[in-house]
Parts: structure tokens; C-alpha cells; sequence
């Protein structure tokens, strides 16, 4: 404990220097009116960002790029207590209590809800990921080949589990994502795979361009042609103040909303959007007075918007410690990391201490600045919400060719980000998932590596993944998923997950 | 014509294309102990060619493409027509004259806005993220004749 401290200490001294906390201020800022914008959600806003961090050094452009991350919670609440629309997909049920309490000129006491819901998550939450992290990666130094292809696979099952989807659709869009990563020069051989003469290829497909295409040209694809933007709320700067009772009855939730966020971010998947849809059921559940969600419940605010800022937290475990992404904007910050020369994994801590507790210790000062930022400012930064959208997707669509074009200097990613984005718009029609696309791209050189080296260990002989307890015990659960998902669709039953698309739908099209 | 009946297809049509290419371009196989560069891909794709089969086996009572809801196309047209244009036009015209026509033409030409504003938006654009990326953060991006 005494070392953790000091080392905390140490991450304080990096955190506090002043070109430190302008970089986080600024990612908190930028970050903000990324969850503020519709469509532009964290991974988009990430991707479009990557390339500005290129002239920083690793640790400003971590810091950076994190504080665009939770930033992105934080604003994405504004747009759902205000106008109904989600910021970013983890705000979906912040919409339905969050808007009946504007409707009822509580706006301004949900906005402050949200905002000290998300401060007090993201500062527990990142006590557990400083906790937690320094045991996990000791553990993964006795993690082989086999044990990262199990684990690898586990995280790519459980994305597919946990989508809203159909398992099955989730899993084939994986494969297509690893697919994709093989393109490209094999790293063992040396042959050019699937490249067809393209010698930009060669390093295979980029994750920028597939993250943007996917997620914010897709979104612009599909939301182009709308009218004029929606009626916006504008709260007083002292309607801020929640009342006594609706601080009493936010506080229970903010803490269960926590701890379920911080767990359910560990895991592999969409762990920010899963935590808030399951932190609402949770809370109505709970409520002595269940028949209030829906209708301005303050608990269906603080639960969902504490749970998706811990999730954040949650989901940098695995990414730091492991090395392994859980989600499609861990994949994307890990390939950040790996542009800025760090490889986040077992040996990080041991050998980066200071940019792993500078980081840490950002995270709180950026929780600091978000909620400074966000209270006083919320006014100005709904009036982005006010350019209409014919002004706006332009400005959007300028900003990721440009970013995608930066990270390379190559118009051969805008090609792949245009692709990706008319595919994007094709499977979102078809009802496809596309994060499990993106996790495979970036897993797919790490699996394939482990997977040839296992079977060279073992002489061909995939008993090598049962034999090991490790590999076995991760592919055990993998395989547990896969029965459950059978079970539900045997019985012919709507299993949690299917309620909650349903619930996701609903609310999308009401 | 159901959605998940096209979409299985399309998965195992991909998969198709993919094994194709590996027999084409002579990708070795390797062994079970020392697997080649075309190990992997044919495994993923094997499994994509099932995934695809089962989707289009299970999908008889999906929506109907039409369902789907496709009136946004003219509009997805133009937009991809203008992505194209800017990976075409990029470091032949320079970013500068390149986002500001390809702006000027979603606004003004697509969204039918007034042309003081298009110009406005469309310039200031252009200007301002040159300004930002290209001289602010050193982010080098391609000049156009002129040096433009």
C-alpha cells in the first residue's frame, strides 16, 4: 500500500506539471464537445484526434487522448437531460429520466446530478484501477502463447455475447474484423497478403481509418438530410442546484452505479453502454418507487451516468495491465499508445512507471477539470447543438479526412475510411454490429502471432489450449457463452440482452 | 429478398473471395506445427463462410430489404462522390483548395445554402484547420500549385 502511494506520488509530480494539465484540460475540453455533438462519439473523437498528439510526447498524448475519452461521458449527459438526443451511445438511458426532469424545470439540478455522479465514479473507479492493475500484470508474466490466443478469443466472445445483437452476427463480424487485420505483410513469413499491388498495404489496414469509418462516416451517411435541429433547454446557472431530497436520493445510486461500472468495465465489450443499461435496471429495480423512472426518477440520472464514467476506468485495466483492449476505444488508444512508442502490457508498470502513474494521476486531475468545466460552461456548449446539421456533418466529414489522412500522410486511408464508411452504413441497415470489426482488426496480429507460436510449442497439437489451466479455464468460459446463447435461442426465450435492444430500439425510435 | 438472407450471402461470398485469393496468390499453408501465412486467413475464413451459411439458414423471418429504410441515399451518393473527389484531388490540388470545394459543394450545391455562407463555412473551414493542424501542430498536409 505504502508503495503504491509513493508511486502515486510519483504519478502527482508528472500529473500537477503545467504542461501536463493543459493537455489534460485541453482532452477534457475537446472531449467534452465530442460527447456533446451527436454521432461523434468517443472513438470517432479519439481517431480525429490521434494525429494532433503526433508532435507530443508519449505521456501529454495519453493524457490527452484519456481526457477526450471521459470527456466524451461527461458531455454526452448534457445532450440527453437537454434535448433528448444521446451525445454518445452510453447516454441512451440518461435520455428518458434525464429530459421528464428538464420537462419539469429540473434540468439544471440532473445536469449537476450527472456531473457530480460522474466525478465521484471516475475518481473510486480510478482508485480501483490503480489497485487493481499492479497485481493483474504480475499475474499476466506467466501468460504464454496460449494463454494470450484463449484470452484473446475470450475477449472477442464476450464482445459478441454481450452486443445487443444476434451472437452469431456479432461473431462472423469478428472474424471479418481479423480478416481484415491480415492484410498485409505476415510477420513471420514475410509474404504480402491480400494487398493486390498496394504497396501502402504493406503495414496492413490502419485502425483509424476503419474506426472512423465505421463509426462517424457511417453515422453521418445515415443521419444526413435531416431538417433543422431539435429545441434546446437552456438552464439558468442557479437552477444548477439540486434540492436536499434530490441529492439524498442520487446518493445510493452513484455509489452502486460505481462499483457495477468500475466490474462491468473490466470485461471485454461495449462496457461503458452495457454499465449504464444495466446500473438503470438495477436502480429501478431497487426503487421503492419503480413507477418514477421514465418519468423524472433522479436515480435513472445518477445510477446510468455514475456507471459509464466508471466503466472507463474499468476498461484501461486490461488495456494497461494485459495489453489487451476490451473494447473498440481501448483498441483505439492502445494503437495510440503503440504509434507513441508504448507498449502497454505486463512489463508497462515495471518499466514506465512514470507515464503508467502520471496517467493514473491525470485521471483525477482531469475528473478536477471536467467538473469545473461542465457545470458553468454547459450553456455554451449546447449551443453547438444549435448550428444545424446541414452546417454541421460538412465541418464533421472535413475534420475525419483530415484526420484520417494525418496519421499516415496517405490518401490510401481515405479510401479505406470511405469504404468503411459506406460498409458501416450497409451494416448498420442490416442490423450488424460493427465493434466487434474494429476489436478483431486490432487483435488479429497478436492472435495470429500466439496461435502459430502455440502450435509450434505444442508440435501442431491444439491440445496445448486444454492442457494449460490458464487457457483452458478462459476457453471454458468462451465456450459457457456460447451454450447460454444457444439456451436462449433453443428456448425461444428474450434472454437480458435482447430486452435491452429492445429497450435501446424503443428509445431511439420514441 | 430478407436482410439476413443477403447478408449471409455476402459473408460467404467474402469468405469465398478470401479463400480464392489464398489458392491464387500461392499462400503456403505450412503445417499443423509450423502453420504458413495463409493458416490463419483460412481458418477465419471458414469460419466466416459457416457464420454466413447459418445467418442466411436462420434468417427467414428477417425484414425485407426494402424495410431497411434507404431514402437517405441521394444524399450517401453525394457524400461519397465527395470523399472521392478529396482522396483524388488531395495532393494534386492541396488541402486548402480541396476541402474548400468539396465543403462548398455539400453546402451550396447539396444542402443549398446561401452562397455568402457557403463561402464563409467552406473557406474559414479550410483556412482554419490548415492554420490549426498544418501550422499550430506541425501535422504536414499537402500544398497545392501555387503553394496553396
Amino acid at each position: 500500500m505504502l508503495e503504491t502511494l509513493g508511486n502515486l506520488g510519483l504519478g502527482f509530480s508528472v500529473a500537477l506539471s503545467p504542461s501536463i494539465l493543459l493537455y489534460a484540460f485541453l482532452g477534457c475540453l475537446v472531449g467534452t464537445l465530442v460527447g456533446v455533438l451527436p454521432g461523434v462519439g468517443p472513438l470517432a473523437g479519439i481517431s480525429l484526434l490521434l494525429p494532433a498528439t503526433f508532435g507530443l510526447d508519449a505521456t501529454r498524448a495519453i493524457v490527452m487522448l484519456a481526457g477526450i475519452y471521459y470527456g466524451a461521458m461527461y458531455g454526452g449527459s448534457t445532450t440527453s437531460i437537454l434535448m433528448r438526443i444521446p451525445g454518445e451511445a452510453a447516454s441512451v438511458m440518461t435520455c428518458i429520466d434525464g429530459y421528464a426532469m428538464a420537462r419539469q424545470g429540473r434540468g439544471g439540478a440532473a445536469l449537476a446530478i450527472a456531473a457530480v455522479g460522474s466525478y465521484v465514479a471516475g475518481t473510486v473507479s480510478v482508485v480501483g484501477l490503480m489497485l487493481l492493475a499492479p497485481p493483474l500484470a504480475t499475474f499476466a508474466l506467466r501468460f504464454g502463447p496460449p494463454e494470450y490466443v484463449a484470452l484473446l478469443l475470450l475477449g472477442l466472445f464476450v464482445l459478441a455475447y454481450m452486443s445487443s445483437g444476434s451472437m452469431l452476427k456479432s461473431l462472423a463480424m469478428a472474424a471479418f474484423g481479423l480478416l481484415l487485420g491480415m492484410v498485409g505483410i505476415d510477420q513471420m513469413s514475410g509474404y504480402f497478403r491480400f494487398a493486390y499491388g498496394v504497396v501502402e498495404l504493406g503495414d496492413g489496414l490502419g485502425v483509424v481509418p476503419v474506426a472512423v469509418g465505421l463509426f462517424g462516416v457511417a453515422e453521418i451517411l445515415s443521419t444526413a438530410g435531416q431538417g433543422t435541429p431539435p429545441q434546446v433547454v437552456k438552464p439558468r446557472l442557479r437552477e444548477l442546484l439540486p434540492s436536499r431530497t434530490e441529492w439524498r436520493e442520487s446518493a445510493a445510486p452513484i455509489g452502486r452505479g460505481t462499483v457495477l461500472g468500475f466490474l462491468i468495465g473490466i470485461l471485454p465489450g461495449s462496457a461503458h453502454i452495457i454499465s449504464s443499461f444495466v446500473s438503470y435496471a438495477v436502480e429501478k429495480r431497487l426503487s421503492r418507487h419503480p413507477e418514477r423512472f421514465g418519468h423524472g426518477a433522479v436515480a435513472g440520472v445518477a445510477g446510468p451516468e455514475s456507471a459509464n464514467n466508471s466503466a472507463t476506468s474499468g476498461a484501461m485495466v486490461p488495456m494497461l495491465a494485459l495489453g489487451v483492449p476490451s473494447g473498440p476505444i481501448p483498441a483505439v488508444m492502445l494503437a495510440a499508445m503503440m504509434v507513441h512508442g508504448v507498449s502497454p502490457g505486463p512489463l508497462l508498470i515495471q518499466q514506465q512507471p512514470a507515464l503508467f502513474w502520471g496517467f493514473v494521476a491525470s485521471m483525477y486531475v482531469g475528473n478536477v477539470v471536467l467538473l469545473i468545466l461542465n457545470l458553468p460552461l454547459v450553456g455554451l456548449f449546447v449551443n453547438i447543438l444549435r448550428v444545424p446539421y446541414p452546417y454541421l456533418y460538412p465541418a464533421i466529414l472535413v475534420f475525419s479526412m483530415l484526420g484520417v489522412y494525418a496519421v499516415n500522410g496517405s490518401v490510401v486511408d481515405v479510401w479505406i475510411m470511405l469504404i468503411m464508411g459506406v460498409l458501416g452504413w450497409v451494416l448498420r441497415k442490416l442490423d450488424f454490429e460493427t465493434a466487434p470489426v474494429v476489436l478483431g482488426l486490432v487483435l488479429a496480429p497478436m492472435i495470429e502471432l500466439s496461435l502459430r507460436q502455440s502450435l509450434a510449442m505444442s508440435d501442431g497439437h491444439y491440445g496445448i489450449f486444454v492442457q494449460r489451466p490458464i487457457a483452458a479455464a478462459l476457453l471454458g468460459v468462451a465456450l459457457l457463452l456460447v451454450i447460454l446463447n444457444l439456451l436462449a435461442f433453443v428456448r425461444r426465450r428474450l434472454d437480458w440482452r435482447a430486452r435491452l435492444a429492445l429497450a435501446e430500439k424503443g428509445e431511439e425510435t420514441s | 429478398m430478407r436482410t439476413e438472407r443477403v447478408s449471409g450471402v455476402a459473408l460467404a461470398l467474402l469468405a469465398v473471395v478470401v479463400l480464392e485469393e489464398c489458392w491464387r496468390s500461392r499462400l503456403p499453408l505450412g503445417t499443423l506445427a509450423t502453420p504458413g501465412p495463409a493458416y490463419v486467413p483460412v481458418v477465419l475464413a471458414l469460419a466466416l463462410l459457416a457464420a454466413g451459411v447459418l445467418v442466411a439458414a436462420l434468417g427467414r423471418d428477417a425484414a425485407t430489404l426494402a424495410a431497411a429504410g434507404w431514402r437517405e441515399w441521394r444524399h450517401v451518393v453525394a457524400i461519397v462522390l465527395t470523399c472521392a473527389f478529396v482522396a483524388l484531388a488531395l495532393e494534386r490540388l492541396g488541402y486548402r483548395i480541396t476541402m474548400t470545394l468539396a465543403c462548398a459543394f455539400l453546402v451550396g450545391v447539396i444542402e443549398r445554402k446561401g452562397v455568402v455562407s457557403t463561402l464563409l463555412l467552406s473557406v474559414g473551414l479550410a483556412a482554419g484547420t490548415y492554420f490549426l493542424f498544418d501550422t499550430l501542430l506541425r501535422v504536414q498536409l499537402p500544398r497545392g500549385p501555387l503553394g496553396l
